[in-house]
């Protein structure tokens, strides 16, 4: 096996051939799955999540451990809390169960995994994935299982069988791809994220999502920036704006009696190029001022993201709490949300089912947009909006004025990120925008979006620094389809509606890609905004100089 | 379990199983055993099995509605989807229904399939692959055909549909007796089932004794079924005097039934028996999955999960009081303790 890479060969982009030195037909004498132990391999995992974030949360056994030691520190019931907890989840989730039963292992998943294309793990197909919890399922709660063992596919929970969970659990990204393709629909998401609530049990987790996860409860946000920070760093945005457009903007916050409450993730806030997209929000809203929008941000709820999905439902549903709570405190009429990944796979298949009794009693009904009068009925419940699905409504009602041609020097495709596309199905809105937004626009090949969209190779946590091989090979079949396109199209700019992918694209395209940028959606509607007062802009967000504006230099 | 043991496990298995049903009768003359009180008893199996299996996973919970998600969404009034939209992410029992429908007669997902080809470079390909679904197709609807082709035995006077499907499915008249095209279909997708997960190296690797012994013991059954209809030309009279004493509850086990039929119902049998057990549970569980049988409308209509317990949080009022100070020190609004108007002076 070679060695890790290092973050710095990343950037120089060395090595590239040895990494694609894999092959993905196990040979004919490969000893079986069940009899090769697991082999821990830096720089493909996550350094363990630090007691402090734990206790935060009221987490079990914290505690200082190491995945690459041999002792894990476990409590010495670790078997009896796992299988316990293992029957309780057969009970509580059709689909735990069901999943468990009726695999027949034909392999149409096997393939569809990024992880699996990257590395060549057998053990990251999905079905083999899935096989190291079915096979202690078989063990424990079948007859078959526990008569025949090995033969019928059964063995027992030991300490290797539980670091083989550990280390495969954090190698899936949750992306829901191989469901795509199963006949049954098995979603190995699903048992990772079960999976997960088990581990999570005794102690067994990854830093880079309690960090996150104990920041959000306390600060209200995943990188703990605390409300006066998050208010000065949208000032910072507010001159920042003011330089390239000429135009101040004034956000408000946690301001009752305002219509609307606007949720993010709090990478926006943080890092290029999300931070340009939140740009991009604010000078949408202050366009809209005018039209009679009124809305407010939140330094409480200034998450939109939730690393709770990833350690267990309970956890998922104490931090999505506080978006309807702080909806009810300030009195508003409904969400708008910003864009980003999981953040709307909790808000579409979790977050009505597990929180809308906060909703009780608050002033939050169907979502009309001030400005179109549009109903947004597919909201009804809810009550939460997706700012793709406001904002192309508004270009459809001529709301905007828009000059496409203020993004010429982009080449653009669109990346699907996992959540939005199969775990709700928002295709349309993010295309609709951009078209309308910018003049050059390429697909990448019908096999890597949509429904059949790749993971960044970052997503349900794993956007850490110290496992970077993982994310280069997880990301690749992602990185090739942009490298088609953009060796085909002369494509430069990767837009995306996901912070996660707006963390993780810009190492995996300086690796896979070089000359592809990454931007979100909202930071080239705004590029593309005429506004009121404008003075005679001749950079974008960025700083770069407009299309038009080089040449005219030049003269 | 490596493959080679896998195979010969799940062979030897199936071959055991023959010389059982040989020897019994053969040997043993327990004709009654292996015409009558096997079958029996694997029907009441195959029926009590899966009815409790399906059982089981109803009492499951579904806490969330959680479909995977494969077309446009049902949003803006003027965003148009197509039907296939409709069925991919449905809105709706009839929707539901539909990809439903899909799903179980046509292997919708199935469909989709592709295969992987990694080349030099960072050549990665994604080919059309649908010889899993045509070959999984075949397999299918030819065991079902079969199946119904087998009600001659067990129906007097036949429904009218099994003549007509004999008679589609001996359409090329090539031979005396007929030869039924579904028979050797069977045959032929079973093995190509089974080369795939032998040939493959991925198959081979994620592949368990469990996955060869069905296919093992359908190429049986088929192999036997061939040999008594074409080859040993079998006495269907008094094979028919037996199974119509099965169905209607007066067993009799006629003079004169060659061995090889009762090789061929215990087989029959321990497959039937074998269905709750096993892989072959698909069957029923494909009609409860989750992720494809239930609406993409938890923004319109809320899902109750039955059980949803109150969580511990961190409410509002804890973050301001440890906040406070900074707060009113950059100007964000508070609820207690705001500072009062600077006085003069
Ligand atoms: C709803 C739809 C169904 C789908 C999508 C489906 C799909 C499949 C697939 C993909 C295989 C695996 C083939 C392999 O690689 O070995 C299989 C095997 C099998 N299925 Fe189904 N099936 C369905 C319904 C049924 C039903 C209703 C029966 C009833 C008899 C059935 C009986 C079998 C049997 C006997 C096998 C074979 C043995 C094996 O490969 O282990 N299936 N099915
Ligand atoms: S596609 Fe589904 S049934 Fe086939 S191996 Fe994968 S999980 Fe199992
Ligand atoms: S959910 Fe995604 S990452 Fe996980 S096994 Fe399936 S395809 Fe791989």
């Amino acid at each position: 096996m070679e060695e890790p890479l290092k973050q710095a060969d990343v950037m120089k982009g060395t090595r590239k051939e040895e990494v694609l030195d894999i092959d993905h037909s196990p040979s004919l004498f490969k000893r079986g799955w069940m009899k090769t132990p697991v082999d821990i391999r830096p720089s493909m995992h996550c350094f363990a999540g630090e007691p402090a974030r734990l206790k935060v949360v009221d987490f079990p056994n914290p505690r200082v451990w190491s995945a690459m030691d041999e002792d894990w520190k476990l409590p010495t019931n670790w078997k009896e809390i796992v299988m316990d907890a293992f029957k309780v989840r057969l009970d509580r989730f059709r689909t735990f169960k069901l999943f468990m039963d009726i695999c027949v292992r034909c392999g149409a998943c096997a393939d569809k995994c990024q992880f699996f294309i990257g590395s060549a793990d057998p053990k990251n197909m999905p079905v083999l994935r899935a096989e190291l919890f079915r096979s202690v399922y078989r063990k424990n709660f079948t007859t078959a299982g526990k008569l025949l063992g090995p033969i019928a596919g059964a063995r027992d929970l030991t300490i290797d069988v539980l670091k083989e969970w550990w280390y495969y659990l954090y190698q899936c990204s949750e992306c829901r791809r191989c469901s795509v393709f199963c006949p049954y629909g098995i979603d190995m998401a699903e048992i990772t994220i079960i999976g997960r609530e088990l581990t999570n049990l005794i102690g067994l987790n990854i830093d880079w999502i309690a960090a996150p996860v104990a920041f959000c409860y306390k600060t209200g946000n995943h990188l703990g920036i605390q409300p006066h920070a998050y208010k000065s760093m949208l000032e910072f945005f507010q001159d920042e704006i003011e330089i390239v457009t000429g135009v101040r903007v004034e956000p408000s916050y946690n301001r009752k009696g305002a219509e609307i409450l606007f949720i993010t993730p709090s990478g926006d806030v943080f890092a290029d190029p999300g931070t340009w997209t939140c740009m991009g929000y604010m000078i949408l809203f202050h366009y809209l001022e005018s039209l009679g929008l009124d809305i407010t941000w939140s330094t409480y709820a200034s998450e939109g993201g939730n690393f709770g999905l990833f350690t267990s439902h309970e956890m998922m549903k104490r931090l999505n709490s506080k978006m309807y709570a702080e909806a009810k405190r300030l009195g508003v009429k409904w969400i708008l949300g910003g864009e980003c990944g999981h953040m709307w796979r909790v808000v579409n298949q979790y977050m009505g089912t597990m929180n809308l009794d906060l909703a009780e009693g608050s002033n939050l009904e169907e979502p009309v947009s001030p400005i179109t009068g549009t109903k947004f009925e597919n909201t009804k419940s809810t009550k939460m909006v997706h700012i793709c699905e406001f904002t192309a409504d508004l270009i459809k009602h001529n709301k905007l004025k828009l000059d496409p041609s203020r993004n010429d020097n982009l080449k653009v495709t669109f990346h699907d990120s996992c959540n939005p596309a199969r775990a709700m199905g928002l295709l349309e809105e993010p295309r609709y925008v951009i078209k309308n937004v910018c003049n050059n626009f390429y697909e990448m090949p019908p096999t890597t979006i949509r429904e059949q969209t790749f993971c960044c190779g970052g997503g349900s946590g794993l956007n850490a620094g110290e496992d970077v091989e993982l994310r280069m090979r997880g990301g690749l079949p992602r990185a090739n389809a942009v490298k088609f396109v953009h060796e085909k199209y002369g494509v430069n700019m990767l837009s995306c509606i996901c912070a996660i992918d707006r963390a993780v694209f810009p190492d995996l395209m300086r690796y896979w890609v070089p000359g592809v940028e990454v931007t979100g959606v909202h930071e080239m509607v705004a590029n593309a905004m005429v506004l009121e007062g404008e003075k005679e802009k001749t950079v974008n967000l960025r700083n770069e100089p407009l299309a038009g504006t080089e040449e005219s230099e030049d003269v | 379990m490596n493959v080679i043991l896998s195979l010969i496990v799940s062979s030897v298995a199936v071959f055991g199983l023959v010389v059982i049903a040989f020897v019994g009768v053969w040997g043993a003359h327990l004709e009654w055993l292996f015409g009558v009180v096997i079958p029996y008893l694997a029907v009441i199996t195959f029926f009590v099995g899966m009815i409790y299996r399906v059982v089981q996973w109803g009492k499951c919970a579904m806490p969330f509605r959680i479909p995977s998600t494969c077309g446009q969404q049902k949003t803006l009034p003027w965003l148009k989807r197509t039907y296939v939209d409709k069925l991919d992410n449905p809105v709706g029992t009839v929707a539901v229904v539909g990809r439903m429908i899909l799903e179980v007669l046509c292997f919708r997902s199935l469909f989709r399939n592709t295969r992987l080809e990694f080349g030099n470079g960072q050549e990665i390909k994604y080919k059309s692959a649908k010889w899993l679904w045509f070959g999984s197709i075949v397999f299918h609807y030819t065991f079902l055909i079969v199946l119904l082709r087998h009600l001659r035995f067990f129906t007097e006077p036949m429904p009218f549909f099994v003549p007509i499907i004999e008679k589609v499915d001996g359409f090329f008249q090539l031979y005396v007796p007929t030869l039924y095209q579904s028979g050797l279909l069977l045959g032929a997708a079973a093995t190509f089932l089974l080369l795939r997960r032998v040939i493959d190296g991925k198959m081979r690797y994620i592949s368990l004794p469990a996955d060869y012994f069905p296919l093992f013991l359908i190429l049986g059954l088929a192999t036997t079924g061939v040999l008594m209809r074409y080859v040993l030309k079998a006495d269907v009279v008094s094979i028919k005097e037996l199974t119509m004493g099965l169905v209607s509850f007066r067993p009799v086990v006629p003079e004169g039934i060659s061995v090889l039929f009762y090789i061929h119902i215990f087989l029959v049998s321990v497959f039937f028996a074998y269905f709750p057990f096993s892989k072959l549970t698909h069957m029923a569980g494909v009609f409860l999955s989750p992720t494809r049988n239930v609406s993409n409308n938890s923004r319109i209509v809320r899902h109750i999960n039955p059980w949803n317990y109150p969580v511990k949080v961190h409410t509002y009022a804890a973050y301001e009081d440890e906040f406070r100070e900074k707060m009113i020190d950059a100007g964000l609004p508070v609820e207690k303790g705001a500072p009062e108007p600077a006085k003069p002076e």
